[in-house]
């Protein structure tokens, strides 16, 4: 007993060193799950509340810009306006509009008051949380595109996976060919992506608008991804690289839209069911 | 340790971490230099505290840190290695030049040519460190390792600086 004392107090600064290593590392693997504590985070209401004062400074100096992008916006929304309008007057026998479908998706903005572009693992924090709505596993879109999904949220704050995270992935279409496909991040570049799974028989040019295609229930259909950049086919290749112009530039984001879809329980679940029947 | 020196440590943590979070954060030079300059305050820590004091206060602070960066475990994993490491390296290379241990670990106490390469060198272990277990991996090892060694530069000629700044003859007396 005496020796075994003796050697722990020999080696306790090994022995402390590692346990402490496997305590980083047991966060670390933790931390990288899909969703987790908020305690821990950037929306954590300290940590929150300090990142929030340093935004309101930061945000005299790039007034011009958010000015510049809020007008981009605005015309692109009259755009979309105009030809909604134009739509209600070609088909003036009006269908009847399931209003449940119309309502079916639902946006939250919030203001961007932290986020990092430059690792392999990004993430952004928005002044907004459960006290307003919002829930883990949530879409978030910009004005330009996609950009991540809700990770943890505290009262008032909000921490996002943003596209740019190594283990990021959304389901997305070819706008023009409507070929199935993924995008995730290509881990340098905060404006590159990658489209996977484009079989070859796929036309792909480059100029091709991948969108999201709705079928993961966390993005409306339509929402931009990207416009593609680098098209290549290797020999006996099953698919094509495709390296993808993200729409969004994280950069200079600062207001985004928390997507909340109100059929999306209804949804997973009826798809629950099936996979359940399916594995019997 | 006196009391005097406990506050003056706790001050600079508290100076250290705020700068870190609210300036070095949004200061990423051609998107590959990073600058973490409260890794000065583990550097200056006293030699008199024992080294499992020493990995305890490095895993805290790596960990106040980790929480601004969304990167929980971490930074806290890393600053546990380089004080881990930092007791050796000091005993190795205090009794080689003969300096009295216990002076103070700044760079007006201890001369330009050991300070700076007493901070280089764990700098660089503390970033090779972040910057590898950020990425999980060795994939995509000449940009993670490019990232680690211009970052490891940024934040060596910030502590030197700050150094000269700081920590001159006039303020230490």
């Amino acid at each position: 007993m005496g020796n075994l004392f003796q050697f722990l107090l020999r080696f306790r600064a090994f022995i402390i060193f590692g346990i402490l290593q496997i305590l980083c590392f047991w966060l670390i693997v933790r931390n990288n799950q899909y969703q987790s504590a908020a305690f821990f985070t950037t929306s954590n209401q300290v940590a929150g509340s300090v990142l929030a004062t340093s935004d309101d400074v930061n945000d005299y100096f790039f007034l011009g810009d958010q000015n510049k992008s809020l007008v981009m916006e605005n015309a692109q929304l009259k755009e979309a306006l105009a030809l909604k309008k134009l739509d209600t007057i070609s088909n003036q026998i009006s269908k009847t509009i399931d209003t449940v479908l119309v309502k079916q998706f639902e946006f939250l903005a919030g203001k961007v008051i932290n986020k990092s572009v430059h690792w392999a693992n990004n993430y952004l924090t928005i002044n907004k949380g459960y006290e307003d709505g919002i829930e883990n596993g949530m879409g978030v879109v910009s004005a330009e595109g996609v950009v991540g999904v809700v990770k943890a949220r505290s009262k008032h704050f909000s921490t996002i996976t943003s596209l740019l995270h190594s283990k990021a992935m959304v389901s997305s279409l070819i706008k023009r060919t409507g070929d199935l496909c993924s995008t995730s991040w290509d881990g340098e570049s905060p404006s590159t992506g990658i489209v996977q799974y484009v079989p070859r028989h796929v036309n792909v040019k480059k100029g091709d608008t991948v969108v999201t295609s709705g079928y993961n229930a966390i993005f409306d259909e339509g929402t931009m991804m990207g416009i593609v950049d680098v098209v290549e086919l290797p020999e006996n290749a099953a698919f094509y690289n495709i390296k993808l112009r993200l729409a969004t530039d994280f950069n200079t984001l600062s207001y985004v839209y928390v997507i909340k879809n109100r059929l999306k329980v209804e949804k997973d679940s009826l798809e629950q069911n099936i996979i359940q029947q399916n594995g019997q | 340790m006196g009391n005097r020196k406990l506050v003056i440590h706790l001050v600079s943590f508290i100076i250290y971490l705020t700068v870190q979070v609210l300036f070095m954060k949004n200061w990423v030079l051609y998107d590959t230099a990073f600058c973490f300059i409260y890794i000065a305050f583990l550097l200056l820590l006293p030699v008199e505290l024992p080294i499992t004091i020493l990995m305890i206060l490095g895993f805290f602070t790596g960990l106040s840190v980790d929480i601004f960066y969304d990167s929980l475990g971490i930074h806290a994993s890393a600053s546990v290695l380089i004080m881990f490491v930092r007791q050796y390296y000091i005993r190795m290379t205090s009794s080689r030049i003969g300096m009295e241990s216990a002076d103070p670990l700044t760079l007006r106490q201890r001369g330009i040519e050991w300070f700076s390469i007493y901070a280089f060198v764990l700098i660089l272990i503390h970033h090779l460190a972040l910057f590898f277990i950020e990425v999980s991996g060795l994939g995509m090892f000449w940009f993670t390792f490019s990232k680690a060694f211009f970052s490891t530069l940024l934040t060596f000629i910030v502590v030197i600086i700050s150094q000269y700044l700081f920590y001159s003859k006039k303020r230490a007396k």
